[in-house]
């Protein structure tokens, strides 16, 4: 029992149930967050179009495009066992055909140590709003929430939504032409 | 945990028919229908496009059936083991050879 290789094996099982055991305890320190924070969000110019959704199945469905702020100070989510953030804004809405649609319009990652403050004004969405029919005409009920991922550096990856969202209404005219 | 419904910001483990290699990446779009039936479409976080180049061809949506797995927790580390083992295969045969030799010469 005390050849150099038994030593070595003792040491390193021994290390690793060490680093197992304060992983673990990492995780409790910040399990029982609630990692909410606030949020103002705005909208203004939202508009539709019906053209044919040439990345998908080139049939003709709504587009719609529309200016959004969004304001949050995300600082009192970030602690010692937080890597990331992953924020991003979604529009939930309903329509006749699909009882529940979510599409991501927007999205950003925020970095332990870069600025906690986003303040993003008339921005457009990075991502095409697609509906997947023509359920956004009209639609007066479509209402914009701001999530986020929170990366730890061990845990669980937990889903949050700021407190605040709004609602935007859609026009209940196609508009033709350029956006 | 199965039944829960797969929303945006999940991040989906899932597999493409015909592909071997499962891929995790984050819902973007639900799009659900009246009888629960649902599609969505993924995006890897750090990536400019959405995963439709990714999909087998002619699929533009992924579905429940599709999904094998989310993503809940995050362990650091643990994964570099076998990325190690696959990026320096002589590594991965000296540590069988290191096993072999133990095992053969182990007395008691």
């Amino acid at each position: 029992m005390h050849s150099i290789w038994t030593r070595a094996n003792a040491v390193f099982a021994f290390t690793l149930s060490v680093l197992a055991a304060m992983t673990f305890a990492a995780f409790l320190t910040t399990a029982f967050n609630d990692n909410i924070a606030p949020v103002v969000i705005k909208s203004s110019n939202a508009q539709v179009k019906n053209v044919p959704n040439y990345s998908a199945n080139r049939a003709k469905n709504d587009l719609a495009s529309l200016n959004f702020d969004i304001q949050v100070d995300v600082s009192p989510v970030f602690n010692w066992n937080v890597k990331q953030l992953f924020l991003y804004l979604v529009a939930e809405y309903s329509t006749p055909l699909n009882p529940l649609n979510q599409v991501v319009l927007w999205d950003k990652i925020i970095l332990r140590g870069d600025s906690p403050v986003v303040d993003v004004s008339s921005a457009n969405p990075k991502y095409y709003f697609w509906d997947d029919g023509n359920g956004l005409l009209g639609n007066d009920n479509v209402t914009l929430v701001l999530r986020w991922n929170v990366i730890p550096n061990a845990g669980y990856l937990p889903l949050v939504q700021a407190s605040g969202s709004h609602t935007v209404r859609f026009p209940s005219n196609y508009i033709t032409g350029k956006f | 945990f199965q039944e829960d419904p797969i929303r945006t910001g999940d991040i989906t483990v899932f597999k493409i028919e015909g592909r071997d290699i499962p891929i995790v990446h984050r819902v973007i779009k639900v799009h659900e229908l009246q009888n629960g039936t649902s599609k969505f479409l993924t995006k890897g976080d750090n990536n400019q496009v959405d995963d439709r180049g990714l999909y087998a061809p002619g699929q533009l949506w992924l579905a429940r059936k599709d999904v094998v797995g989310r993503a809940k927790g995050f362990v650091p580390y643990v994964g570099m083991v076998t990325i190690l083992m696959n990026d320096y295969p002589k590594f991965k045969y000296a540590v069988l050879a290191g096993l072999g030799f133990f095992v053969l010469l182990h007395r008691e």
